[in-house]
């Protein structure tokens, strides 16, 4: 019988290493016997120490993270996305497998039948090379020029994204000024001369050769503990020997020795044994700094890029990046200001590359709204994208062909910005959808309707549109629907008071005996919600003030908290409280998203340690001093 | 004791009765993950069921989340009537050289290989009534087999909101889009439900039901 879905997979694999060195009748025969696997974000294919499968892997949609439990913890080796191969152990040794490969992401991934490939890697040496080296050297492909190679930082993969190809395989960058002191030298004369140059460690050597490298960490814990006096000699506490490599030791090489021996430094000496002269070292840092996985690196690469693909590896990569500010303990303020910039910056991209592909100029100006967290200035993790296009009002009898056009460069935009990683708003609250592109006109009718008979709909969708910031486009039309809304708001005290009273729909999560409220039911049960419990209420009662003093502009909680502190010098202590709570509550979230890999909403009590209960619950009583604000101040209980 | 209900099947086919014979277990407390499921789609000349004739119809097998491409199945049936109107959308011609079956022929494997399998199919009624009307025509009462729609279940994966109406139909091409599925052979049998099997799988995952009877849940 016909197998045409073997086909599709064939035609699939034929664009990949090493499945492109086969025939079509040897890609046909096992794309027959192969198989196709759905794995759930987080699930995983396979266990270190599990028997290997029949099997080996290619993704064909998503990523898959390799990891191995070392130090003490899981380490990322390496993350495949589409087109990469992995799992292939079972083609080489009997072992079983010595990692874990687990879903970064949704996958579908195509499993290759070992016992119909293996003869295919003996008869077809292009196979056999490419899949030595694959597994070899755990790059999964060496001969892309475009998957430059991989760094460990901390427990994270940083790929960088150097112009040239194959990062790790270039030398590696050698440090030839380097600080250095003999064996008998006084540890504090030693300490005396790093902090002159400003170095974090320096190398013992006795007549130019290497003997041990004392690092502060070694002051840390010699010293510092008071196990050595200051006037030992720092032959006693250096660490050696010394990791030593000759002159054109690769990144690559470098970094796994690093890792092997859990060091930061690697001595070069002339001939690469510890007998020779040393000429240089080499540190981790400067290898982070030459790879240049800066903010600044990233902005470049967002605004040369010129596919989704690439703004998805970047965005990747931001992530890896707010995974170090926060483990580095980087203020909120500072990590959302550049990660938002980042975002938009992407988004930004995206709209004028699906502009130019409309091959259409649009007929009027328009704005592309980014609203919720993003507009907020909050979104820090992926999340939903929620986003509209106000398009100024065209002429006569042109409304639903103007309309068109929009909603075709929505529908473009959306479906990229969901291949970047913002999903689909479940609520369909996007701008490809018809009724959340709309004319200037046609949304001033829509907001005043909604100001004017404000049920719960009206308030939720007050609650997500108001809080919009402009991404893209004409700021004129933004400005011009933000003074009509408040135009409004101005006579309309009703609105308020039911904005008001929907803000204190979630009561402070500090329950009466000052426990946490957890979730009561559902899959999240006894989980504590921090999105619903903790950060809406505040953006809730930060909004409804901010446009009760008609202010613009500011979307942002924390800024709209602190612009009240001005605004309300008796409450200034209050609002400040507030603003705190706002940016510790959203990086509580982000450490927990992080650390699950999911949006970081929902958070298991019993896993808290008792300092973070502590700032939580301090958070948690700004909540309540606001509420009872709002609850005076705009009557709620009337409506209520 | 008789049990009045059991219909005396002597007089249908042996491959019938084979079929029959396997739906003897309460499938619904069984896991998700222990559940065979056959996805499918039938091409048609048209749309009534009266009229018009299977074209072909193109299955894949999913169980604990996998789908073996060597268990897939796909058969073309022998046609008696050409209607030229539907020949481009379905890039049928009628003597393609590949091989052709009778319908009763192609009844007796599609039974053989779906077993006691829970079907599955996008706006399921269209196909399952496309295929009870040929068993009809060749003297067979109407499949047994329970059938899921991933209509219905991409619904129940879509938040509950004032804001979206609950009771929208959306067309395979919508739900591959949500979920950026290629949608390469796209109107072919198999390439169809090549497409509504991975989306059936992302739902699944969606859904995170552990019984097969919640997912037959309203």
């Amino acid at each position: 019988m016909k197998n045409s879905i073997a086909h599709r997979i064939a035609d699939f694999l034929k664009d990949f290493p090493p499945f492109n060195f086969l025939n079509a009748e040897e890609l046909l025969n096992i794309s027959q016997e192969s198989e196709v696997l759905y794995i759930d974000k987080g699930n995983i294919l396979f266990n270190e120490g599990d028997d290997v499968h029949q099997f080996f892997y290619i993704v064909h949609k998503g990523a898959i993270q390799l990891q191995k439990f070392q130090n003490e913890q899981y380490e990322t080796l390496d993350t495949c996305d589409e087109g990469d191969i992995f799992g292939l152990r079972p083609l080489f040794a009997e072992e079983n497998y010595i990692m874990n490969a687990i879903a970064e992401e949704e996958s579908i991934v195509y499993g290759i039948p070992i016992s119909l490939f293996k003869p295919l890697t003996e008869s077809n040496k292009k196979v056999g090379n490419f899949l030595i080296q694959s597994f070899a050297t755990n790059t999964r492909n060496p001969y892309s020029r475009e998957d430059k190679g991989k760094l460990f930082f901390g427990t994270q993969v940083v790929e960088p994204i150097s112009n040239s190809p194959l990062f790790e395989l270039q030398p590696a960058p050698i440090i030839r000024k380097i600080v250095t002191t003999s064996p008998e030298t006084s540890i504090k004369s030693a300490a005396q001369l790093m902090s002159k140059r400003k170095v974090g460690s320096i190398l013992v050597t006795k007549n130019d050769v290497p003997v041990g490298i004392l690092t502060d960490e070694d002051f840390r814990n010699s010293i510092a503990t008071g196990q050595y006096s200051i006037d030992t000699t720092v032959d006693k506490i250096m660490s050696f020997p010394v990791i030593c490599y000759p002159r054109n030791v690769t990144i690559a090489q470098a970094q796994i020795t690093m890792m092997k021996h859990n060091i930061n430094h690697i001595c070069i000496t002339e001939d690469g044994t510890p007998n020779t002269r040393v000429t240089g070292i080499l540190s981790e840092h400067d290898i982070m700094v030459s790879q240049g996985n800066s903010p600044s690196v990233l902005m470049k690469a967002i605004q040369r890029s010129h596919s989704t693909k690439e703004l998805k590896k970047i965005r990747n990569k931001i992530n890896l990046l707010l995974g170090g500010y926060i483990e580095n303990n980087i203020p909120l303020t500072h990590i959302s200001k550049l990660i938002f910039e980042l975002n938009d910056a992407t988004i930004k991209r995206v709209i004028s590359r699906c502009v130019i592909k409309l091959q259409q100029e649009p007929p009027v100006n328009f704005a592309w709204l980014s609203m919720g967290s993003q507009g907020r200035k909050e979104q820090l993790l992926q999340t939903d994208q929620d986003n509209a296009i106000i398009f100024a009002d065209p002429p006569e009898g042109k409304l639903e062909e103007t309309r068109d056009y929009f909603l075709q460069l929505a529908t473009k935009v959306n479906k990229r910005l969901m291949i970047v990683g913002y999903e689909y708003c479940p609520a369909d609250m996007m701008a490809k959808n018809p009724r959340w592109c709309l004319s200037l006109s046609e949304w001033k009718k829509q907001v005043s309707k909604w100001i004017k008979q404000p049920g719960p709909d009206e308030i939720l969708l007050s609650n997500i549109f108001f809080d919009y910031d402009i991404t893209y486009g004409d700021s004129l039309l933004s400005n011009q629907l933000s003074d009509y809304i408040l135009g409004l708001i101005e006579n309309n005290k009703k609105f308020l008071t039911v904005m008001g009273s929907n803000a204190l729909r979630n009561p402070s999560p500090l329950g009466f005996f000052r426990q946490f409220l957890v979730e009561q039911d559902g899959e999240k049960k006894d989980f504590f919600d921090i999105k619903k419990r903790g950060i809406q209420p505040l953006t809730e009662s930060a909004r409804l003030l901010i446009l009760s003093y008609k202010i613009k502009n500011i979307s942002n909680t924390a800024e709209r908290f602190d612009r009240l502190a001005q605004l309300e010098p008796k409450n200034k202590e209050l609002f400040e409280g507030c603003s705190y709570a706002s940016k510790a509550l959203i990086k509580f979230r982000i450490k927990q998203g992080l650390q699950n890999r999911d949006s970081g909403r929902f958070i298991d009590l019993s896993k808290l340690n008792k300092e973070d209960k502590m700032k939580l619950k301090r958070a948690f009583k700004s909540i309540k001093a606001v509420q009872d604000l709002i609850k005076m101040r705009f009557e709620t209980a009337t409506v209520l | 004791m008789i049990n009045w209900f059991k219909k005396d099947e002597s007089h249908l086919p042996e491959y019938w009765q084979k079929y029959s014979a396997k739906f003897n277990k309460n499938q619904l407390e069984q896991l998700v993950t222990e559940t065979t499921f056959v996805v499918l789609d039938t091409e048609t000349t048209g749309f009534d069921q009266e009229k018009d004739r299977i074209l072909s119809i193109g299955c894949v097998k999913v169980k604990d989340n996998k789908l073996l491409v060597a268990n897939s199945f796909e058969i073309y049936l022998k046609q008696e009537k050409f209607n030229p109107d539907t020949v481009e959308i379905h890039g049928l011609i009628k003597h393609e050289r590949f091989e052709t079956f009778t319908e009763e022929k192609a009844l007796q494997l599609f039974l053989k290989y779906i077993g006691d399998s829970i079907l599955v199919a996008h706006h399921a009624g269209f196909d399952i009534n496309m295929i009870n009307a040929a068993m009809k025509r060749n003297h067979l009462p109407k499949l047994k087999n329970r059938v899921l729609d991933t209509g219905v279940l991409y619904r129940k994966t879509r938040i509950i909101s004032n804001f979206i109406d609950q009771h929208k139909s959306y067309t395979l091409d919508e739900v591959a889009l949500a979920y950026n599925i290629d949608l390469k052979d796209r109107h072919t049998a198999i390439g169809d439900a090549f497409i509504t099997a991975i989306a059936f799988l992302k739902i699944l995952g969606r859904l995170k039901r552990k019984k097969l009877k919640e997912l037959f849940k309203k």
